[in-house]
């Protein structure tokens, strides 16, 4: 294990312990890592063993990791980084997420087959955004019913789909498109009929068919053109193998949000198409970063080594940082869905789903395909996949 | 050295915290802070339709011209800050936002209805209507100086050649709707369809009232295609819930950080301000509206920001078990996750840049503060970050590697 990062000029900074060192003997005492107070004592022995206090220091901070990797058989030279063992012995919950991929595939399966035949069958609640159409969000003063509406509506010639909350004093009316005069009858209607509403509070959205067939179209097409982008991108910066697995793992957090979406029958509006997008480019991203670390220690791979191996271990090396951007995306993701106003929970709830699954499929899916081309092209340039498994 | 750099960040915290302290009203304040969005302060976007006319005559240019000019002259009238009137000429629409008008109902109905020019006595009774005016020209007369020319159809120069010898050396008043464009003083009978209002300081004055009288009512009938109206009272309770979303986000976000990655941590959260810092000046600069969208976007992009620091702070953990000192781990960590960091990013940016491009209104907002926020925190993350965490392992290069969540098992 090589000394040569240790920096001499900074080392020698205060034998006596100066201004603000809680840090200096606390440091010291943990590469002795008995664990309990600092000791004067001690520090002064560790000086005077060295010649140089940095160097002393330095050569003590890598007494830990040094001390492991020699009970795991062999020290590694610090280019070929951490080595299967010490990564599987890093994490307390390590299993060989590799071997079982059926495993994951099989669940992500289970969830995406219903989600598809649902699609299929029901196909997606669509807003008025794709349909057409005009939604209004009233506050009454007094509590109302559903039948008052929906006769109030009635009698200006209007049917639609009604929707109380906030202690039946808030409607969601969903209907057709309404030209101004039409809706300013249903207002007067319903002023006088169901009684006094909150002007201040009134949300209104109208759609007319043709612009929503626009949004269906753009949003097509925006999917279309950013999926082959990145698949251009991920082949040129890695391989096509990647790039195939990079997207199928992509597609499987599209095919979870919409199934999802599908299942429950919630309703989606302008704002979806932005969070699938967003999926879409935050999913890869996940993946990228794993994809990354497959590619630097494919390089270092010996003949002999297993694919699976190096991959499972990948995929280890950088489950800390997997998990923890979720969980912070999570977070944000988390305080707009609560908080947030309403016309951002269809979006926020679409990319909860999509991110929860692109961190799934990041992990148990795309570097598991991966291994799965690699090892069944057995002509592939450095992958050397291991003939052992069938 | 260690003094040095122990000034140095005290300077640099310093620093941040008056940036912060002077953005904060700069930024917040309504006139010339960040601009809201209708959905956040109350108010109308409508998207009208122009719809051709039933002898199935195609809809020019000009027609949209007209039409947005009237629009605009009526929107002006509705006393709203910042108005916006935006013609399409692809798809024969007319956008208009009313952020922050008190009055919904009214605009729509202000705005729906067709206009009408008309020509009426200094009492204000109609003589006659401005569609038999056939063509209405903005000029620069040798004589006059800037001028109105209009030429009348034959039935309306007739007409109009009775109202003139009626109203000889009286003030005739040419209005739209109920809206007083000019009174001029009938000089002389004019009886061959041609006549002339002088009196325009500029052509740009007589080119505007131009406009509206060759128009005279709205040159194509309008339908609203697309409405959004929101209650103002409503507007300030999403900008309050999108606030308390973001503070909470964010806090948790921070909380997270340094809990995990303990000193790093706090570089983290202390450069997560200075990303969020950046990403509001670089809206307030390109005067990018605020909408619910874009603060949702802003706080997800956030989330993504502490991102670049989880793979760096990651990497250099990685560095530190490998036996490196910290200065090292820190300096290789840097440079192996840099490649790591722009190549999981370009996806997010390709997919910004494509809802930017093809996304219409709301999802431009938050395509717009997604793509800052991904280059913001890029930036953040190899210029501030990095400096900060050299100086802070410069003050002690020896600190306990606890400090930077490496922790040792037996």
């Amino acid at each position: 294990m090589g000394r040569k990062d240790v920096d001499r000029r900074k080392g020698k900074v205060d034998p006596s312990n100066g201004a603000g060192e809680g840090n200096g003997p606390e440091a010291r005492n943990d590469l002795k890592e008995t664990g309990g107070r600092p000791e004067v004592s001690a520090v002064s022995v560790e000086i005077t063993k060295g010649g140089q206090p940095g160097q002393t220091d330095a050569s003590k901070v890598q007494a830990g990791p040094k001390g492991r990797s020699q009970g795991n058989g062999s020290p590694i030279p610090a280019a070929q980084g951490a080595s299967y063992a010490q990564v599987q012995k890093m994490h307390p919950l390590y299993f060989n997420i590799v071997k079982k991929r059926y495993i994951w595939f099989a669940l992500s399966l289970l969830v995406i087959i219903p989600g598809v035949i649902s699609l299929f069958t029901q196909g997606l609640n669509l807003g008025i955004d794709f349909q057409g159409g005009t939604m209004l969000d009233v506050i009454f003063n007094k509590p109302t019913t559903q039948g008052a509406i929906t006769r109030t509506m009635s009698s200006v010639g209007l049917s639609g789909s009604v929707q109380l909350s906030n202690g039946s004093k808030e409607v969601l009316i969903r209907t057709q498109a309404l030209d101004e005069q039409t809706r300013n009858k249903l207002m007067t209607a319903l002023q006088s009929k169901v009684g006094a509403y909150d002007s201040g509070k009134l949300q209104e959205e109208k759609v007319s068919p043709e612009i929503g067939k626009e949004l269906t179209q753009n949003a097509l097409l925006a999917l279309g053109i950013a999926m082959g982008l990145m698949l251009l991108y991920i082949t040129i910066r890695f391989q096509f193998s990647y790039a195939i697995s990079g997207i199928i793992a992509l597609v499987h957090d599209v095919l979870v949000t919409l199934g999802v979406f599908s299942l429950f029958h919630w309703q989606i509006d302008a704002t979806f198409v932005a969070a699938i997008l967003t999926i879409f480019g935050y999913s890869i991203n996940d993946t990228v970063v794993i994809f990354d670390r497959i590619r630097e220690n494919e390089a270092k791979m010996r003949r002999g080594d297993s694919y699976e191996d190096m991959v499972d271990k990948s995929v280890w090396q950088t489950m800390r940082r997997s998990i923890n951007t979720v969980v912070t995306v999570l977070i944000a993701l988390f305080s707009v869905y609560i908080l947030g106003g309403a016309s951002t929970k269809v979006f926020a709830l679409a990319m909860l789903i999509g991110v929860f699954s692109g961190a799934y499929s990041s992990i148990f899916n795309a570097s598991q395909i991966l291994v799965e081309i690699k090892t069944r092209l057995s002509d592939s340039p450095k992958g050397k996949p291991s003939r052992a498994r069938a | 050295m260690r003094r040095r750099n122990i000034l140095k960040l005290i300077v640099l915290v310093l620093a941040v915290a008056a940036a912060v302290a002077l953005s904060i009203p700069k930024l917040s304040n309504p006139t010339s802070g960040i601009p809201l969005g209708l959905d956040l302060r109350g108010g109308v976007h409508l998207v009208l339709q122009a719809q051709p006319g039933a002898n199935g005559k195609p809809i020019t240019k000009d027609d949209m011209d007209k039409a947005k000019a009237i629009i605009a002259k009526r929107v002006n009238e509705l006393g709203v800050s910042e108005p916006v009137v935006q013609a399409d000429y692809q798809k024969d629409r007319i956008i208009v936002d009313l952020a922050g008008i008190k009055d919904p109902n009214k605009a729509v109905e202000v705005l729906k209805t067709t206009a009408q020019l008309t020509i009426r006595d200094p009492k204000g009774k109609i003589l006659m209507q401005g569609d038999q005016i056939k063509d209405a020209r903005a000029n620069q007369d040798p004589q006059y100086g800037y001028v109105v020319s209009l030429t009348f159809t034959p039935a309306g120069g007739q007409e109009f050649a009775a109202i003139t010898k009626e109203y000889l050396q009286q003030r005739i008043g040419i209005y739209l709707d109920n809206r007083l464009l000019t009174d001029p003083k009938v000089d002389s009978v004019i009886s061959n369809g041609q006549a002339v209002i002088t009196g325009y300081s500029t052509l740009q004055d007589a080119a505007n009232d131009a406009v509206l009288m060759r128009s005279g009512a709205l040159p194509v009938s309008m339908t609203i295609a697309e409405k959004q109206q929101v209650g103002a009272s409503l507007g300030v309770d999403s900008l309050h819930r999108s606030i308390s979303a973001g503070i909470y986000g964010l806090a948790f976000i921070f909380l997270f950080m340094l809990v995990f990655y303990r000193l790093p941590g706090v570089v983290a959260d202390f450069s997560l301000i200075v990303y969020a810092l950046i990403v509001l000046w670089v809206l307030w600069l390109f005067h990018a509206v605020l909408t619910l969208e874009g603060i949702a976007g802003f706080i997800l992009s956030i989330g993504m920001a502490v991102d670049f620091n989880i793979i760096i702070y990651e990497r250099v953990k990685e560095e530190i078990r490998l036996g490196k000192s910290l200065r090292a781990a820190v300096e290789s960590g840097f440079s192996r996750a840099f490649i790591t960091v722009i190549d999981a990013h370009v996806t997010t940016l390709i997919t910004a840049v494509t809802l930017y491009v093809l996304g219409t209104g709301t999802i431009q907002g938050f395509a717009l503060t997604l793509g800052i926020g991904i280059l913001a925190s890029l930036f953040t993350a190899i210029t501030f970050t990095r400096t900060i965490l050299r100086w802070v392992v410069g003050i002690n290069p020896q600190t306990n590697t606890r400090w930077y969540g490496v922790r040792r098992e037996a």
